[in-house]
């Protein structure tokens, strides 16, 4: 029925990439903040400010990344597929990795935008959720994701965990937090997360099969005529 | 309005400053002195900016007759020896709160 | 009309129930009774009670406020004394528990609450012994309804200070919190609370007996009743002594039996007080009045006589460390002002001052006055700041020459090594 992808389907995978890109930046200062570099063109409440933006516009392309994969005719998403996670029928379980990251992100941008009211102790606890919605949603975008094997893509996610993994080392250096294993543990996890992406990707999404693999519904799949599906 | 700061919260992050320096000035070890002179209007949308901005919320802005009595804590004050931000005194670390 | 009125009966045995009872007559027992919380609010005003803990606050508005709160108030007897130059809490609840109790009962009344908590350094053996002892011969608290618990507080300079003793209370945190709210709004489990230092609740038990007037009839009129001070120092009979505000200085030496040898300066106040050289102490008044011209005040009720051949220099950079290492560790000034001024006064008592050592010291202090969440800072500053003027010329020779032979003698000022660190 479907002559070719939608415009839907562009504008999701597009504004899906900008999201995680710009999720990066906002988890690389909030990484890195700790350092308190400054300079006379970056002051202080300018990268704070830049922290904040990035989180809100990161939101922004993240509703219309939800809304237009929605709108797609292409794959049965529903909009209780995004916000409930693991519920769909298209790619249930990396699909819901994406629904997880959305709620981490919605309630640690909640949290911020009423954090006067809260204060600060309940703000920050729910802050660090913000750490775990970075990998989250890597992992969504390459097991979702249909442009995993373009080379634009798989750049922009190599830069972006090279990004995050310079900066757990800035911090981890200049000896936060305190405790000598929690700072090797942040280091090993990330190192590990992002060794076990190099393992994995290969013979996972990047390698054959992987639609069907990830759970695509199988009206949806292309015949296998001896290619790459 | 003025501006109090609440010196328990505050880990000198030093945006106070960066924000509002006619009402703020960092000491040598980066923690602010908040000049205790009323805010006005002019001034009122940048201070509300900076109160918002800081990252622990240590900086509150005090309707100006709500004064702790003993006058203790949270008070703000001018320190005329006309030092401000900069250098710290030769050798001088400053130290960590925690 | 006359001395003694605290310590009237005092020796060195604890005064027990029946031998209080027999000295100071039966406790007051106007109780829940209508009006008496009011009458006592009265008294209280027109006696002009101030704290006598060192913040000097009067205690008939401290009980007005306590006795607005919409919740049950709790009332707290803070005799954790902080201070290591004063005993008199601590010789208080040794000798003369009833009285503090009275005291405490008579507010717990006026307040209808049923709750008192003893706040005692943990480190006050025998003063906790004492009020255990004191508080099981009093089984039914002689009428009053009110049930008193005591609370051992770790010790440190701060851990004394009101909003410490409620963060203790409530979050085992014995650290200073920034107010407001008030504690007499907000405190120990959110509700009202009335603390007050345990002299002035001796205080209180007296005048719920004699009356304001009796109260008035020593002093002075802007500072009227008694006060106990702990005199110590090159004095020949350390101790505490009561008191007439106003009265000379040279009179309590006099009773703590005169100088051992000729005196260099007087320390009023404690380690957050001030300096008086001695020729200017010479005629001085015990009173705010009295001492306000020489720049200082008796705050918790604290004399040293420095005498001749100690060394104030070593005396004070000795002091100066152990309040920046009792700093809470909360705040950026105190923290970094009091350990930079602790650091470069070693320096100085040691020959190795720089050119800049004294204007640093004085920029420091004034840096920090006023910008902590407590009051430890200012007294801190004020302390060395006094010491720098009274002792002009002796740190001036040390930034020169270093250690002096004074240096080595045994110290005159006291700082204790705390057996658990108040830190974070």
């Amino acid at each position: 029925m479907t002559v070719g992808p939608s415009v839907y389907w562009y504008l999701t995978r597009a504004s899906g990439a900008v999201a995680l890109v710009l999720l990066t930046v906002s988890v690389v200062i909030g990484i890195a903040a700790v350092a308190r570099l400054r300079g006379p063109q970056m002051p202080r409440f300018v990268v704070d400010g830049i922290h904040r933006t990035a989180s809100l516009l990161a939101v922004a392309f993240l509703l219309v990344h939800i809304v237009t994969a929605v709108l797609d005719a292409f794959a049965p998403i529903t909009l209780i597929n995004a916000v409930i996670p693991f519920t769909g029928a298209y790619r249930p379980l990396w699909l819901g990795l994406g629904a997880v990251a959305f709620d981490l992100l919605l309630a640690v941008t909640a949290t911020s935008l009423l954090r006067r009211r809260l204060g600060h102790g309940a703000w920050r606890g729910i802050h660090w959720l913000a750490y775990a919605s970075w990998p989250v949603a890597v992992l969504h975008g390459f097991g979702t994701g249909s442009d995993v094997h373009q080379t634009w893509l798989l750049a922009i996610n190599v830069a972006c965990i090279a990004a995050v993994l310079a900066a757990v080392t800035v911090r981890v250096a200049i000896g936060w937090p305190a405790n000598v294993r929690m700072r090797i543990g942040a280091l090993g996890v990330t190192a590990a997360f992002a060794l076990g992406l190099v393992a994995w990707l290969p013979g996972g999404p990047l390698g054959k099969g992987w639609a069907r693999r990830a759970g695509t519904p199988a009206n949806l799949l292309r015949p296998a005529r001896g290619g790459r599906t | 309005m003025r501006l109090d700061v609440d010196p328990i919260k505050c880990e000198a992050h030093g945006l106070c400053a960066e924000l509002l320096p006619e009402r703020i000035t960092l000491d040598e070890w980066g923690y602010p002195i908040i000049d205790p002179a009323p805010i006005p209007a002019s001034l009122q949308d940048l201070a509300r900016r900076t109160v918002n901005a800081c990252p622990t919320l240590a900086l509150k802005l005090r309707a100006l007759e709500s004064r702790p009595l003993d006058g203790v804590q949270t008070r703000s004050r001018r320190v005329v020896s006309g030092r401000d931000g900069g250098e710290a005194a030769p050798g001088r670390r400053a130290r960590s709160t925690r | 009309m006359s001395l003694p009125r605290v310590l009237l009966g005092a020796g060195p045995e604890t005064m027990d129930f029946a031998v209080h009872r027999r000295v100071h007559g039966d406790p007051p027992t106007a109780g829940r009774a209508a009006g008496a919380a009011a009458r006592l609010h009265a008294e209280l005003t027109r006696a002009g009670l101030r704290g006598r803990g060192g913040g000097a606050f009067p205690l008939a508005a401290k009980l007005a406020a306590a006795q607005r709160a919409k919740r049950r108030p709790v009332v707290v007897v803070n005799a954790t004394e902080g201070e290591p130059l004063s005993v008199k809490d601590r010789m208080l609840l040794e000798s003369l528990p009833h009285l503090v109790l009275d005291g405490a009962l008579c507010l717990a009344d006026a307040l209808d609450t049923g709750e008192v908590i003893i706040a005692i350094d943990e480190c006050f053996g025998d003063a906790t012994a004492s009020m255990r002892r004191a508080l099981l011969e009093r089984p039914d608290l002689g009428g009053h309804t009110a049930q008193a618990k005591i609370v051992n507080v770790p010790s440190g300079y701060v851990t004394g200070q009101e909003t410490a003793i409620v963060n203790f209370i409530n979050s085992g945190i014995p650290r200073p919190v920034t107010q407001p709210p008030r504690l007499t709004e907000r405190g120990i489990a959110k509700r009202p609370t009335l603390m007050s230092n345990a002299e002035t609740l001796a205080h209180v038990a007296l005048i719920a007996r004699h009356g304001a007037e009796w109260f008035r009839e020593m002093g002075r009129e802007d500072e009227p009743g008694s006060a106990l001070v702990t005199l110590s120092g090159g004095v020949r009979a350390p101790g505490v002594f009561e008191i007439e505000y106003g009265s000379r200085l040279g009179s309590v030496i006099e009773a703590a039996g005169g100088l051992t040898e000729p005196v260099r300066a007087f320390l009023f106040g404690g380690y957050a007080g001030s300096w008086v050289g001695g020729e200017a102490a010479r005629s001085a008044r015990l009173s705010r009045a009295g001492l306000a011209p020489l720049r200082a005040s008796l705050g918790a009720g604290i004399i040293v006589a420095l005498p001749e051949s100690a060394c104030p220099v070593a005396e004070v950079a000795r002091v100066a460390a152990w309040m920046a290492d009792e700093s809470a560790h909360q705040c950026g000034p105190c923290v970094n002002g009091l350990g930079s001024i602790a650091d470069v006064l070693i320096d100085v008592c040691e020959g190795r001052g720089g050119r800049d050592a004294f204007g640093d010291i004085r920029r420091w202090s004034e840096l920090v006055t006023g910008r902590g969440a407590c009051a430890h800072p200012d007294g801190t500053a004020r302390f060395v700041t006094s010491a720098l003027s009274t002792f002009a010329t002796e740190f001036d020779d040390h930034a020169r020459h270093g250690l002096c032979e004074a240096c080595e003698r045994r110290p005159v000022l006291i700082v204790p090594r705390r057996r658990v660190a108040v830190r974070s």
